[in-house]
């Protein structure tokens, strides 16, 4: 393990500890009460999910176009990373619903949206494992359709209803709220890159091998 | 452009050749389509009543499921026998190939649709004559989008382990929008007082996902089937 990742662990694991501390201490809302505390873990979950799509769908770009291996470790490793935020979203989502909107789950366009990214790059992760040989490339162009497919999702299902609070929430979220919750989100960006330096140099050492048993069988 | 044009044109004819041989794909691709009309219609009709507006739903699921079921076997056909590989090989753009193997899905999905959807009228009674430009255009439409991402992942699928069952699974949480948007405006028209506005809301959305879709794969044809 290289040096900067313990200091990200640890950084990581320093948050994480604080968090519950400053949750705790942050006002009650006054409709929600206790559920509203999901929200600490919900959003920033949900703007992780975002980002790191975004960022496997370029990733997958720039190794379709240049292949460039090192592209495509990180577009994995990012896959991988946004099944995971993608599924506490989806799983801290319904909490809040039942207690906000009195039903678990609602066709609404964010949460339909999300619900089709998290499918997709469990797609994109079902045919790196059982694709077989070649299946990087085929990876690549599924995550860059997948990107190009978000918004038509969006505003499809945006044409039913919408129940899910509008973005505008977050800058007019109190600062003794938006305080927590941006801890939070740190320590997501925190334990995201631990995630991401050990899954890249995992996968560079998995092509290695692979290259040296190919060298093998070749001499 | 025009050799762009004529080798597109030329793997279409090629295509057709084939098929107007054995009939394998229309005969079975037709076959099934109204086997699943027939499926869903058991499961969804009670007491002789249609629950609801689902005879879009059903239209749309039939065409998704045998549009499935032909981009499988055409790309197997040419797996076979090993044609792609001679495709691939010939001088001609890549982007041109594509669009050949599209215009051939493209012209297969259709064809069931024209028997698919009088089908749908008889088991439903669905008002398929009111605005017949409107269904059609919708249709059209809607058939481009699936099939234009379809074409691209099942040809890509060609060399995969497991493709049979990795083509729906990329397929269907991609195509997402095509069977919303399909259902949505199809169910416009087939309402008592169809809304012919709403169904070109709808149809404006598919032409714009056709248009990047189209782009896209064309786009990345050539570095997705390098070798």
């Amino acid at each position: 393990m290289r040096k900067y990742t313990h200091i990200l662990l640890g950084a990581a694991l320093l948050v994480f500890a604080l968090a519950p501390v400053l949750i705790h201490r942050a006002p009650y809302e006054s409709t929600m009460g206790l559920v509203q505390k999901i929200f600490y873990f919900h959003l920033p979950g949900a703007l992780m999910m975002l980002f790191i799509a975004l960022f496997a769908g370029v990733m997958s770009g720039i190794f379709l176009f240049t292949k460039k291996p090192w592209a495509d470790h990180y577009a994995l490793a990012a896959a991988e990373q946004v099944v995971l935020f993608g599924a506490m979203t989806l799983v801290t989502g319904p909490l809040w619903a039942r207690k906000a909107w009195g039903v678990w789950w609602e066709w609404d366009a964010r949460l339909t949206s999300s619900l089709l990214l998290w499918m997709i790059f469990i797609a994109y992760l079902l045919l790196r494992r059982f694709g077989g040989p070649g299946s990087d490339k085929l990876g690549a162009g599924m995550a860059l359709f997948a990107l190009a497919n978000v918004p038509f999702i969006y505003v499809s299902v945006n044409y039913w209803r919408t129940l899910h609070p509008k973005t505008t929430v977050v800058p007019n979220l109190v600062p003794p709220m938006a305080g927590p919750m941006w801890w939070a989100f740190a320590g997501f960006v925190l334990m995201s890159l631990v995630l991401f330096a050990l899954r890249v140099q995992q996968e560079e050492q998995r092509a290695r091998v692979e290259a040296l048993y190919l060298a093998a069988d070749e001499g | 452009m025009t050799a762009f044009f004529r080798v597109a044109w030329l793997i279409f004819r090629k295509d057709l050749a084939v098929e107007a041989r054995s009939w394998e794909l229309v005969s079975t691709t037709v076959f099934f389509s109204v086997a699943c009309l027939l499926v869903f219609t058991i499961a969804l009709i009670n007491e002789g009543q249609a629950v609801g507006d689902v005879a879009a739903g059903i239209l749309w699921v039939a065409i998704a499921f045998s549009g499935t079921l032909a981009l499988g076997r055409t790309f197997e056909r040419e797996r076979q026998t090993d044609t792609l590989r001679a495709l691939m090989l010939a001088p001609a753009d890549r982007p041109a190939l594509y669009v050949g193997k599209l215009l051939g899905i493209l012209f297969l999905m259709l064809l069931t649709e024209v028997i698919l959807v009088p089908l749908v009228a008889l088991f439903f009674q669905a008002p398929i004559v009111d605005w017949p430009l409107h269904l059609a255009a919708l249709l059209l439409a809607g058939t481009l989008g699936y099939a234009a991402v379809g074409t691209l992942f099942a040809a890509m699928l060609v060399r995969a382990r497991s493709r049979d069952v990795m083509l729906p699974i990329l397929l269907y949480p991609i195509t997402v929008p095509v069977i919303i948007a399909g259902v949505r405006g199809t169910a416009a028209l087939f309402q008592e007082t169809p809304d012919a506005a709403l169904a070109q809301f709808w149809l404006a959305l598919l032409v714009f996902f056709d248009v990047v879709f189209v782009t896209l794969a064309l786009w990345t044809f050539e570095p997705v089937m390098t070798e």
